[in-house]
């Protein structure tokens, strides 16, 4: 620690730290372009200059260090004149155009031309023009506004791992640019709307809808995939106009995922508004009382092992809990909320959930991933895995792959191979991989749904576990053996049970005539095509997707901005988020359908109010209730014979159309056009 | 004697030959009363009346759907929304001002830095429905057709003052 002075006062920081970052610890605020926490220092702007006292000028301090004893002055004379010099400068060249601006009300340069300009100007020459560059479906440029902190530069070096924006010229005449026009390839390209202190950058799909002032903000987790980002949903006219990050170093940092931000325009199309019967073949529109008799009638003498349920991938803990008590009644065991077919470790929480904790990314020395292709199942998952690969230096946080990457992973890494025939060769040690993981103190290995969907999935676990135990990456003090998972409802889910029971149906169970009646929670991503053609489907979601075309009975529910829910990321961080707008027509929130239909059917689910719901969840996992979580929630993975030759596939095969909201999405079309198939650069 | 001088008053018809007095003096004055649909009173170049949109000589409209005026309004009566036009322009797709929830403040013309939204001369839009009151953007254009070379004017004379 180094005392320093500021403004009279002492304080103690680390030593290496810069004067700005001292500065903020004694609470002065100090005002900056370029410098931002999470990025490597630039030091262009110098908008954040004080006096520190025996030096001969003022300094930036942003990438000043400070000495012990320093005296620093944030607030002289002396200093507002040089704040009020860079502030004149750096308006020379920006345009007045505030008033068409999307930043404009959350502009830094309009804040700090306010606070810390000089109020006139005196320029009367030439202002510079610049072309405006395209940078995809994403992100709008207007670049005369740009005023060249470099920090999207940064962004896309450091944290997005795609070298892919740079500036070209000098001095009046610098650019931002991507040398060769080309859209951002980037999956975190939205946050260089939100770094960008100025206009230069702003959202393409959202340009001149609302301005920040009019927008009234909700907490909320996205669902797009299971990383559980923090994000606000900022609504107007009881429409979500954009979905921002929240700081949550544990979880995000401040990124969000480009599919969590710009599907929003999805939760406007293909919504399902109405409940919906099908008579003699033929679709009408009914009310909920008639949905719910239909529903029932056709109930009427099915046996309990007849019934079946599917959750889907973007489902809310309590709904899932309603379905689940439902089906009980109705004396089902199953139930089932692995679309995917995909087959878990259920013995122990920590099989089942990334359990080191994406914070225990930047611990870990090595990492093996298995099946899993972290820049899109979970891209912001996958900046941390980059940030941790830039601190350790070259070679510092060996990577190894099995399984196929896109052409870039944004990290280095080593193949390992491509199927679970080289899980083999690390066991017994052939493979020069298994040294590396050996020799690290705190190894990590990813397991992703490349793996686990395939049929051996559970002699794949167990012999990735084994590995684990041998190379020491599970132990007192630090689990590394992570899952990764891919939707947003799957943790949630399995710690409520929400699997097949005694004798109960799996997915695959369920489908060609496996049950009579079938219940669909928001399920859409298994192979609906497959559903024996006798079987009375009830779709209860909120977009008319795959499984909305074959249901026989449709019960609109709410969507994730339209209900408070409680989600469980992939670490198996239980999150609440809040409700911004009132779903549709006569859509409402999917527990309360749930209960309202339980009435029906004459048992009626014991809770009215989502707390006493909630009371319900904890009852069956404390782990909701903020507890400590169940040990395991069902049976261990089943050994069997690993098929050696198959390859792991892609588990997400195309980034920007996973999920019924996102399908629905024209932004999200958009991107999927412009940038392909992810299985095609995959194969690159 | 009080008596008296009041008896004399009363016969002589004192108040009656004084009014009629003052009635034939003002006769001869000029007349202060406006004949008032076909005369009318002069007014400031600031008074503010009826809301009207302009438009640039060329015809194109002026808003540029900033909502300046939308969020400095303290009657909230001003509803905008936007969205990129056709040509990547910012362009406001409804504007609405609910003339009776305004207060005729005048904030509206004086956050618009395009000079967009401004309060005309016209004070005699009286209407028999509440539902003619709520303007929409195309009543609100014509308004500035109709008023341009005199809203043009009041600008002019008041910009020495702005």
């Amino acid at each position: 620690m180094v005392k320093v002075f500021i403004d009279g006062a002492p304080i103690e920081v680390p030593a290496g730290s810069s004067a700005l970052q001292a500065c903020e610890a004694a609470g002065k605020e100090i005002p900056r372009f370029c410098y931002h926490e999470r990025l490597s220092v630039a030091g262009n702007c110098r908008m954040c200059l004080v006096e520190v006292v025996n030096a001969p000028k003022p300094v930036a301090s942003c990438g000043f260090p400070v000495g012990e004893g320093m005296q620093i002055l944030t607030d002289t004379e002396k200093v507002r004149r040089a704040r009020r010099a860079v502030m004149e400068f750096l308006l020379i060249n920006h345009p007045l155009d505030c008033p068409i601006c999307d930043q404009g009300g959350e502009c830094d340069l309009q804040d700090q031309a306010y606070g810390y300009g000089s109020g006139v100007s005196r320029y009367e020459e030439e202002k510079r023009a610049v072309t405006d560059k395209n940078l995809g479906p994403l992100v709008k440029t207007v670049m005369t506004r740009c005023i060249q902190c470099t920090r999207c530069v940064r962004f896309c070096t450091e944290i997005a791992g795609t070298p892919e924006l740079g500036a070209v010229s000098r001095g009046e005449n610098l650019e931002i640019t991507t040398y060769v026009e080309k859209a951002l390839t980037s999956e975190l390209s939205g946050n260089l709307i939100d770094i960008c202190p100025v206009g230069a950058l702003t959202s393409k799909p959202g340009a001149f809808q609302a301005r920040p002032w009019e927008l009234k903000k909700t907490d909320a987790i996205d669902v797009m995939d299971a990383v559980g980002t923090n994000i606000v949903m900022q609504v107007r006219g009881g429409e979500v106009k954009r979905i921002v990050p929240r700081v949550n170093d544990e979880v995000n940092e401040e990124w969000l995922s480009d599919k969590g931000r710009f599907s929003v325009d999805g939760l406007k199309h293909r919504r399902l508004d109405r409940p919906w019967v099908r008579v003699h073949g033929k679709r009408q529109a009914v009310s909920w009382q008639d949905a719910f008799v239909a529903v029932a009638k056709r109930l009427e003498g099915v046996a309990g092992d007849r019934i079946g349920a599917i959750a889907g991938d973007l489902c809310d803990a309590e709904s899932m809990t309603a379905l689940r008590d439902l089906m009980s009644a109705l004396g089902s065991e199953n139930i089932d909320c692995r679309q995917d077919g995909a087959i878990y470790d259920l013995s122990d929480r920590a099989r089942y959930t990334f359990a080191s904790g994406i914070v225990g990314i930047e611990d870990a020395d090595a990492l093996l991933i298995v099946g899993a292709v972290p820049r899109h199942d979970a891209p912001v998952l996958n900046a941390r895995i980059r940030k941790r690969y830039l601190a350790a230096g070259r070679g510092g946080f060996p990577i190894g792959v099995i399984g196929a990457q896109p052409s870039d992973p944004t990290w280095g890494y080593e193949a390992v191979g491509d199927g679970p025939a080289a899980l083999n060769g690390l066991l017994d040690g052939s493979n020069p991989f298994a040294a590396v993981l050996k020799a690290a103190k705190k190894p990590m290995i990813i397991l992703g749904h490349g793996a686990l969907t395939r049929k051996d999935a559970s002699a794949i676990q167990s012999s990735v576990w084994k590995l684990a135990e041998e190379v020491g990456a599970v132990g007192p003090d630090w689990n590394g053996f992570n899952i990764l998972h891919t939707a947003a409802s799957r943790v949630a889910g399995l710690d409520l049970g929400f699997l097949p029971g005694k004798g109960g149906r799996s997915v695959a169970g369920m489908l060609k005539g496996g049950v009579e009646v079938l219940w669909l929670l928001g399920a859409d991503e298994f192979p609906v095509g497959e559903i024996g053609p006798d079987t009375f489907v009830i779709y209860q979601g909120h977009h008319g997707d795959a499984a909305a075309a074959r249901a026989d009975v449709i019960l609109p529910g709410a969507a994730y901005t339209e209900k408070s829910g409680t989600w469980v990321n992939t670490e198996g961080r239980v999150q609440q988020s809040f409700q911004a707008v009132f779903p549709p027509g006569e859509a409402r929130e999917d527990w309360r359908i749930l209960r309202a239909f339980s009435d029906v059917v004459g048992y009626r689910l014991p809770y009215d109010t989502i707390e006493s719901l909630r009371a319900r969840m904890a009852s069956i996992n404390p782990v909701f209730a903020g507890g400590v979580a169940l040990a395991g929630t069902g049976q261990a993975a089943q050994g069997g014979e690993i098929d050696g030759a198959e390859p792991f596939r892609v588990p997400v095969q195309s980034y920007y159309l996973t999920n019924p909201i996102s399908r629905a999405s024209e932004t999200m079309a958009e991107c999927a056009r412009v940038y392909g198939p992810v299985a095609a650069i995959a194969a690159e | 004697m009080a008596g008296l001088d009041q008896t004399l008053r009363a016969f002589l018809l004192k108040e009656i030959v004084s009014g009629m007095a003052s009635t034939l003096k003002m006769m001869f004055k000029p007349k202060v009363t406006l004949n008032y649909p076909y005369e009318k009173g002069p007014l400031s170049p600031r008074f503010r009346g009826e809301h009207a949109l302009r438009r640039y000589p060329n015809g194109e409209e002026r808003c540029i759907a900033c909502k300046l005026c939308e969020a400095t309004c303290p009657a909230e009566a001003i509803t905008i929304e936007s969205e990129p036009r056709d040509d990547g322009s910012r362009r406001t797709t409804r504007y609405d001002i609910d003339m009776t929830k305004c207060i005729y403040c005048g904030l509206c013309e004086e956050a618009c830095p395009v000079d967009a939204i401004v309060e005309g001369p016209n004070y005699e839009f009286a209407v028999e429905t509440r539902e003619e009151l709520m303007y929409d953007k195309e009543k609100l254009l014509a308004n500035g057709d109709r008023w341009e070379t005199v809203l043009a004017r009041r600008l002019e004379l008041d910009a020495p003052y702005r």
